[in-house]
């Protein structure tokens, strides 16, 4: 009993750090955000506010904290505030099924960093993250502003067609690893690339072992239709602001504005951290397995607890050097493509990424049918 | 070792019911430190319209292309599901010996998917003006 108390405790710790981490990452994705635009449009971008423009941050939530509250009188009060609250849901509950690292291990204890680790990861995240068109809607529906109800009709169309191209593109994954959980998917993208065909075993000492070898066609796929899932730049219809002034958050202000920029930027982590662990080895560094990290550090230390620490640390942050690049990628490609036309859009989601995706799925099985 | 990070469902929910407190705690605070101004006018607290007094009503027409996209998404996405158990059980299957049959059977259903697939582009469902 007394091991369950404990266990219960130290998980729930775990969510709530999680969660924090997240939370604690936003600001700092919104200063690298400015900053980096006014590096690519060639201007200055926040400086003002301390070394660097750093302490921005703070000026920024203090402003958010200290603006009024606000709701239009049409509006729908508890759709209107429920739906900042919902927004920071689905994006914590499926970013606390991303493996982080290895397993740590002290004294015959094992601690995930996880928040739950699930055989059916990939089905449960899918599942949560598409959750996130209900915020949108709430959030259009609740304004009683016809330029919010406008944002979150596109909004959710865009994302539910995007979701098909997604969810085929990860059926390739699944062919390939055969499994739902993602801390198997990690292991098997362990060392350098090396497959079974025809009977024989196919080795390279110089490629990685990651999935983007096997699937590259999916990987585009999955993350073009990852920026779609979250909203971001080229397919952020639903707040065109040229033609409807902010789309769903048309009436929102202050701090319930900032939650619904938290769950905009926890579907961006999210997007990130499946994509390094569909495509790119998770937590794992490249040419090296787990087991070889872990003899390096048993030449630097006797005690099996330090081992782990080292090992686990290392892994953390081969994690975090992938999950900062393609959170910068987001970032990049937001602020050098142009947003696509709504037709454009939806016809890019149905009529190209569909059938390609499609295409994908039929081409993996058949060359796995045919090589065994 | 598999158990000893188990409870996903209790965690799930933890996570759900603390975010949800948290999240009304945050909007709690944002209305005690914003306050209200004094400036209370019918005007200001008007839907946003352009600067004119607010015309539609929340009921507004729109268009039907919506209903028929999300119409579309629940049949291509039950086929998409569908899809995962197989992907999952393939290999194990082709080991056993029963690679051909699962693989034609599943090709089976795409050649249908495929066939709607262009059939609603052919009928142009999916065409926005």
């Amino acid at each position: 009993m007394g091991q369950d108390v404990f266990e219960i405790t130290v998980n729930c710790i775990k969510l709530v750090l999680i969660f924090l981490m997240m939370v604690q990452a936003v600001p700092i994705l919104v200063w690298v955000e400015r900053r980096g635009s006014a590096f690519i449009q060639n201007r200055f971008g926040p400086n003002r506010v301390g070394p660097l423009g750093l302490l921005q941050l703070l000026a920024d939530a203090v402003k958010f904290l200290t603006k009024e509250d606000f709701a239009p009188d049409k509006a729908i009060r508890p759709l209107f505030y429920a739906a900042p609250i919902f927004a920071l849901i689905p994006a914590t509950l499926a970013f606390a099924a991303i493996p982080m690292s290895v397993p740590l291990e002290i004294g015959g204890y094992v601690f995930k960093i996880q928040g739950y680790d699930m055989n059916v990861g990939i089905v449960y995240i899918l599942g949560v993250s598409s959750l996130a068109a209900y915020t949108i809607l709430m959030a259009g529906w609740g304004s009683a502003s016809k330029f919010s109800l406008l944002g979150a009709l596109r909004a959710s169309a865009q994302v539910i067609s995007y979701e098909l191209a997604l969810g085929l593109s990860i059926v390739g994954i699944i062919l390939l690893f055969g499994t739902f959980n993602l801390t198997e998917m990690i292991n098997a993208q362990q060392g350098t690339l090396s497959f079974k065909a025809f009977g024989h075993t196919v080795t390279s000492a110089y490629i990685p072992n990651w999935g983007i070898f096997y699937q590259p066609l999916a990987a585009i796929i999955f993350f073009a239709a990852t920026f779609a899932e979250s909203n971001r730049l080229p397919f952020d219809l639903a707040e065109g602001e040229a033609e409807i002034v902010a789309g769903f958050h048309t009436e929102y202000g202050g701090f319930k504005m900032l939650m619904f920029f938290i769950g905009e930027y926890g579907h961006m982590m999210l997007g990130s951290a499946l994509m390094i662990i569909f495509f790119f080895g998770g937590y794992g560094i490249p040419w090296v397995t787990v087991d070889d990290v872990r003899q390096w550090a048993a030449g630097l230390s006797e005690s099996a607890t330090t081992i782990s620490v080292i090992t686990t640390l290392v892994h953390f942050l081969s994690f975090m050097i992938k999950f900062v690049f393609f959170l910068w990628v987001f970032i990049w490609v937001r602020w050098t493509l142009p947003r696509f036309r709504y037709d454009q859009l939806m016809d890019l989601g149905w009529k190209t990424m569909l059938p390609w995706a499609l295409g994908n799925t039929i081409l993996t099985a058949l060359v796995i049918y045919l090589i065994s | 070792m598999a158990e000893a990070s188990g409870m996903p469902l209790g965690g799930v929910i933890f996570l759900t019911v603390f975010l949800a407190i948290f999240g009304t705690f945050l909007i709690y605070l944002a209305r005690a430190i914003g306050g209200q101004r004094k400036d209370n006018s019918a005007v200001k607290r008007d839907i946003y319209e352009c600067g004119i007094p607010g015309q539609e009503k929340r009921e507004t027409k729109v268009s039907v292309k919506f209903y028929l996209t999300a119409i579309l998404f629940i049949l291509f996405d039950i086929e998409i599901i569908f899809m995962y158990p197989w992907a999952i059980t393939f290999r194990d299957f082709i080991a056993s010996g029963q690679g051909t049959f699962v693989f034609t059977s599943m090709m089976i259903f795409l050649a249908i998917f495929i066939f709607g697939l262009f059939w609603e582009i052919k009928s142009k469902a999916l065409e926005w003006d």
